[in-house]
């Protein structure tokens, strides 16, 4: 009998166990009610806010003399970052996440401005030969080091031959060796004379000056930008702080912690518990969710996010194939689901930033026709469609949604996409040096600020040609624009062969993805470069 | 062993929950395979995140997916992983435990010292390992979850063996002639089963938030036929707009492991 | 004595194994260190300079006897991604994942050894039933999704803490200990509902045991039976698992310091590995790998002094 009441007491309470996750899954339901209405009155506020944002305008004569006299508060920047910086020598760190930090630090005889211009910068002039082989730079006066050491020739000759590797080793960057010399003139000129002609070779200037006494350019980075570098810590932040001596404008902020987020799921909350005040590259979904403490500023990421397919592998060696897989993928509809319907279209291997050379009438070449695709697949043979895999690197959600989309796209022409994601590295050699794969999707986006950063590697024979393309067709029309020096002609040839990438349908070009920057109102200023970089020192507070 | 009667299942509680729990989740599967309310993978543009209505009962995610269409394919790939987990972690570990507390000696310290460096090696290493050669996937999460599983199996029919090989049915039966491996198989193990049978059902729920674990660390499930770990991961960034896509397939994986825990419980008491 | 030499060589055998692990894992990971650090753009011909300058191209048994000797003198190498040695970056690291995994500790011997006691006191009673009830919820609670939960509630709506306001304790240690009170929560959750069942079953199995009736009967009361005889024949497979939990601690030290953006080692660890960091890697196993065994040699010896009757000799 007792046993029996023991025995009715757990059954009781093992049923409050069930009642209680019952309970949390009913309270966790019924609040979605309150995050409706809660979302509703977000969306207002962030349309209402702009006219109320401008408050006291005290401090603005402050502001417009420099920066000192700001409050302890506004003096100091934390920005999030997704990933680590990658070292701290300039040269030898070529991820994109420490390019956009090193902006900051590191300045380049010249520097890329957010319109896409090249300005001076550690020079303060330049002139091109009339044949494109020598390039002379002024060095511009006064301009210091952040160890308070004046920049010499000296130090550009030194920094622009680390680069090429002039003891035998391989140069660090590619196209440097093209370098014939680097020759001294005088105290304030310098010439680098090239072996053969590059009308375009001033983008690869901006590689950082550094002091050629510095003999641990990997732990003590010295360079003369508007910050300076103060500490670091893995996996955890990077500090810097202005740079008083800065030869340009200065810097309004005075501290600025780059705080590595690599929880990019936590990153809203981090937002409003104020542990960071600007963060790039966030999601839509993840702006959305943001309260009016912060400003959301639209942008594009410059890149070409395309299904890229292997143009070796079977059924993709048809064109036919590839071009039925254009007509069959909706890049709006991609747009609609992964950000809310922001992006802008692309149609060939170039984004809008490159004002010249983007041809928005390329979009056009296969709007989205079932019939059409289905007829190109059984001209091609496959009137049933056919299986393939989409290699996707799981570290990019947003390509991850698109794979998702675009499988669930091409189910209306009976192809069936399989998804594969695999982790970052295993995409680069698996994938971009040993060209394994039938498809994946991801963004392009280009190293330098010339257009054969994007187009180059579709040349039949290029190291970087991951998606096999090849056109005789499109060789010439790249080896022309190479070739001259006209501006307009090489505009044209460039033109004819992103025209031909559309046609051939090299890949299934989707968009270039929309950018949203989220900056702490107490901060303004924010501004998009067509690079891969974060001006911090145009940041300034907002009042 | 106690026999087993109806009368008897049904007077334990936790016997009686944990069966009905499960019994719940395996009905949502079984019938998952031949009916889902929507197709899970089927996208529509106009009704992402939405709430709990009649139309989607829990909801649907930010592609417009409905959500109780995905949590049962999702509740499959998960119970699918937990399953193929304890094939191979309780097989191989009973083999190796059996194998290696029977004969002793020098085989038995240099796969002991094996296990305990297995044991030592953390899983996410090995699964990130695994999942980088052969991509990401359930079957590679289940080759590698089971791997990492071995050792507390081994280790715990090691010791049962060496409690069991000493004792008078032994000795005789290795008297009257049986054979190294009869004598595990049919004499040794049976013996052990009660505490095999209550590990293994431990081994599930560590399964399946090993699972969750794993998914969250970006080396779950294929997309886009999510497991629930994975879903779960995938909706957290979602908790503010929409906590229903959270929880949904939070409170299925609480449900499946308090299910599997029950039936553990109830299991140990019947010994 | 005979057992002291025993344990160790097989300590020794047992961190052989691993290191080779790692060595095979890496070498069968695709990814190349070289072109990680080169990037894309990288030319062949500097890839091909680079492997060779950081002796990929060697023959494994090569690099890892290179690897290990240097291990042997106290060298770790130099990580590839970061390009500092890895003893000194490692060095800072291991203060911040110890608090957290001392503070989880602290606070899961804290709250489930009373709640064990008292659970099993009042065998069946109301508090007995809701401790059961919320410990089997919290098991089934999967640790990640636990610390979203606690950032969204102690973080968000209470705003007891900043959401990923670490502070390192270099710069200030109070706030970094604060800030670590919640992460080791949701380490120490799970650890500490397993602790109260088992600590209750066991006191329930032993109050039964004829020594305690005994005691009873000699007119001890409650509490001294309790505390002098049962608890500590109770506490001796809770010693064995918490020593184990202490371990498992690290190791889930991994999940909680990504949601909680805490750079401890964990993080470093992971990131390491998608970086093919290959002597980052190494050191942190290597470093787990004898907390672990360490941790297991302590349990053993504890086991000893609480229960001399146990004779370590299996």
């Amino acid at each position: 009998m007792i046993k029996r009441r023991i025995m009715k007491k757990k059954g009781t309470s093992i049923l409050m166990v069930v009642l209680t996750t019952l309970t949390v899954a009913l309270s966790g339901c019924s609040s979605d009610k309150a995050g409706d209405s809660a979302n509703s009155s977000n969306t207002t506020a962030t349309s209402t806010d702009t006219a109320t944002s401008t408050q006291t305008d005290a401090d603005a004569s402050a502001k417009a003399d420099g920066n000192a006299t700001t409050t302890d508060d506004l003096s100091k920047l934390i920005v999030g970052i997704p990933q680590d910086i990658d070292g701290l020598d300039p040269h030898n760190s070529t991820g994109a996440g420490t390019r956009e930090v090193f902006y900051n630090i590191f300045e380049g005889l010249v520097k890329a401005d957010e319109n896409g211009n090249l300005n001076p910068a550690v020079a303060s002039d330049y002139t091109i030969s009339d044949d494109a082989t020598v390039y002379s730079f002024t060095l511009r006066d006064g301009i210091k080091f952040h160890d308070g050491s004046a920049v010499t020739v000296e130090d550009i000759k030194y920094s622009i031959e680390r680069n090429m590797g002039v003891d035998g080793s391989e140069p660090l960057i590619r196209a440097y060796s093209k370098i014939d010399s680097v020759n001294i003139v005088d105290d304030t000129h310098v010439d680098i004379v090239l072996k053969e002609a590059d009308s375009d070779f001033l983008t690869q200037l901006t590689v950082a000056i550094i002091p050629a006494a510095n003999e641990h350019p990997d732990t003590t980075p010295i360079g003369t930008g508007p910050y300076k570098y103060v500490s670091n810590s893995p996996q955890e932040n990077f500090v810097v702080t202005r740079f008083d001596d800065y030869w340009g404008e200065k810097a309004y902020i005075k501290d600025v912690v780059f705080k590595i987020e690599s929880n990019m799921d936590a990153i809203v909350m981090d937002l409003e518990g104020g542990s960071i005040d600007m963060m790039a590259r966030v999601t839509s979904t993840q702006a959305n969710q943001l309260s009016d403490k912060f400003e959301v500023y639209e942008g594009t990421m410059n890149l070409v996010q395309a299904l890229y397919l292997n143009n070796d592998v079977k059924p993709f060696d048809d064109v036919k194939v590839r071009q039925a897989l254009c007509y069959a993928v909706n890049p709006q509809e991609i747009m609609d689901f992964v950000s809310d319907g922001a992006g802008t279209e692309v149609g060939s291997a170039m984004f809008p930033a490159f004002t010249k050379y983007y041809m928005p009438e390329l979009n056009d070449t296969y709007n989205t026709d079932i019939d059409k695709a289905k007829e190109l697949l059984t001209e091609a043979g496959y009137p049933d469609g056919f299986e393939f895999t989409i290699t996707v690197p799981s570290n990019y959600g947003q390509h991850v949604d698109t794979a998702q989309v675009i499988a669930e796209e091409l189910k209306a022409i009976g192809v069936t996409a399989n998804i594969q994601e695999i982790e970052w590295n295993s995409w680069v050699s698996d994938v971009y040096s040993d060209r394994k794969y039938e498809a994946t999707v991801v963004g392009i986006d280009a190293s330098t600020l010339s257009a054969s950063a994007l187009l180059s590697r579709y040349v039949s024979d290029a190291g970087k040609n991951f998606v096999n393309f090849k056109s005789e067709a499109y060789d010439t029309a790249y080896a022309n624009a190479q070739a001259t020096q006209k501006d307009d002609e090489k505009t044209k040839f460039y033109k004819e062969c992103e025209t031909i990438l559309s046609e051939e349908a090299a890949s299934v070009y989707i968009q270039d993805l929309p950018e949203f920057v989220v900056l702490n109102k107490k901060f303004t200023g924010y501004k998009f470069f067509p690079l891969y970089v974060q001006d911090i020192a145009a940041i300034k507070p907002a009042n | 062993m106690n026999k087993i009667s109806l009368k008897k299942i049904l007077k334990d509680p936790y016997l009686v929950i944990g069966g009905i729990i499960m019994g719940l989740i395996l009905l949502m599967i079984i019938v998952g395979f031949f009916w889902t309310p929507y197709e899970p993978t089927k996208m529509s543009a106009s009704e992402k995140l939405q709430g709990i209505s009649l139309r989607h009962i829990m909801g649907t995610d930010n592609m417009g997916r409905d959500v109780f269409s995905r949590v049962m394919y999702g509740s499959r790939v998960t119970l699918l992983i937990a399953v193929g987990t304890i094939i191979i972690g309780a097989g191989l570990g009973t083999i190796i435990g059996s194998l290696t507390g029977y004969f002793g000696g020098m085989f038995d310290e240099v796969a002991m010292r094996i296990i305990d460096a297995l044991f030592a090696f953390p899983s996410i290493l090995l699964a990130l390992v695994i999942v980088s050669v052969f991509g990401v996937g359930w079957m590679q999460l289940v080759v590698s979850l089971g791997i990492a599983f071995v050792p507390s199996f081994a280790r715990i029919v090691r010791g049962e063996v060496l409690r069991c090989k000493d004792m008078d049915y032994i000795q005789n039966a290795r008297l009257q002639g049986v054979g190294n491996f009869r004598m595990i198989f049919v004499h040794i193990l049976p013996n052990i089963k009660g505490v095999l049978a209550s590990s293994i059902l431990i081994g599930f729920n560590n399964a399946v938030l090993a699972e969750a674990g794993l998914s969250y660390l970006g080396v779950g499930s294929q997309p886009p036929y999510a497991s629930l770990g994975r879903m779960l991961s995938d909706a957290q960034q979602y908790m503010f707009t929409r906590p229903s896509y959270v929880m949904c397939p939070g409170i299925v994986i609480v449900l499946m492991v308090l299910g599997f825990a029950f039936l553990g419980e109830g299991i140990k008491r019947w010994e | 004595m005979k057992y002291t030499i025993k344990k160790l060589f097989s300590t020794l055998m047992t961190l052989i194994v691993v290191s080779l692990c790692v060595f095979l894992a890496f070498n069968v990971l695709p990814g190349d260190p070289a072109i990680r650090m080169l990037g894309l753009e990288a030319s062949d011909e500097l890839i091909e300079q680079t492997r060779a300058a950081m002796g990929l191209n060697d023959p494994l048994l090569v690099r890892y006897f290179r690897w290990f000797i240097a291990f042997l003198q106290g060298d770790f190498g130099t990580s590839y991604s970061y390009k500092v040695p890895v003893a000194g970056m490692l060095l800072n690291k291991i203060p911040i994942t110890f608090s957290l995994g001392i503070i989880a500790f602290i606070l899961t011997v804290l709250i489930s050894i009373p709640m064990g006691i008292v659970t099993a006191k009042y065998e069946n009673g109301v508090l007995d039933r809701i401790i059961t009830v919320f410990n089997q919820i919290i098991m089934a609670i999967p640790p990640f999704f636990s610390g979203i939960l606690i950032t969204f509630i102690f973080g968000m709506i209470l705003k007891i803490f900043t959401p990923g306001g670490f502070v390192s304790y270099k710069d200030d240690f109070f706030g970094f200990i604060k800030y670590l009170i919640f992460p080791s929560f949701a380490i120490a959750f799970p650890k500490i509902a397993m602790t109260v069942k088992m600590l209750r079953g066991n006191l329930i199995d032993e109050a039964g045991k004829d020594y305690a009736r005994t005691a009873y009967s000699r007119g001890n009361n409650t509490n001294g039976v309790l505390y002098r005889h049962v608890l500590k024949n109770a506490m001796i497979p809770v010693i064995t698992f918490l020593g184990m939990a202490l371990a498992d601690m690290v190791a889930g030290s991994i999940v909680v310091e990504q949601v909680f953006s805490i750079p401890g080692i964990s993080r470093i660890l992971l990131t390491s590995i998608s970086n093919r960091d290959y002597p980052v890697v190494e050191a942190i196993i290597m470093g787990i790998a004898i907390i672990v065994i360490v941790l297991n040699l302590l349990v053993d010896i504890i086991y000893r002094i609480i229960d001399p009757r146990i004779r370590i000799d299996d």
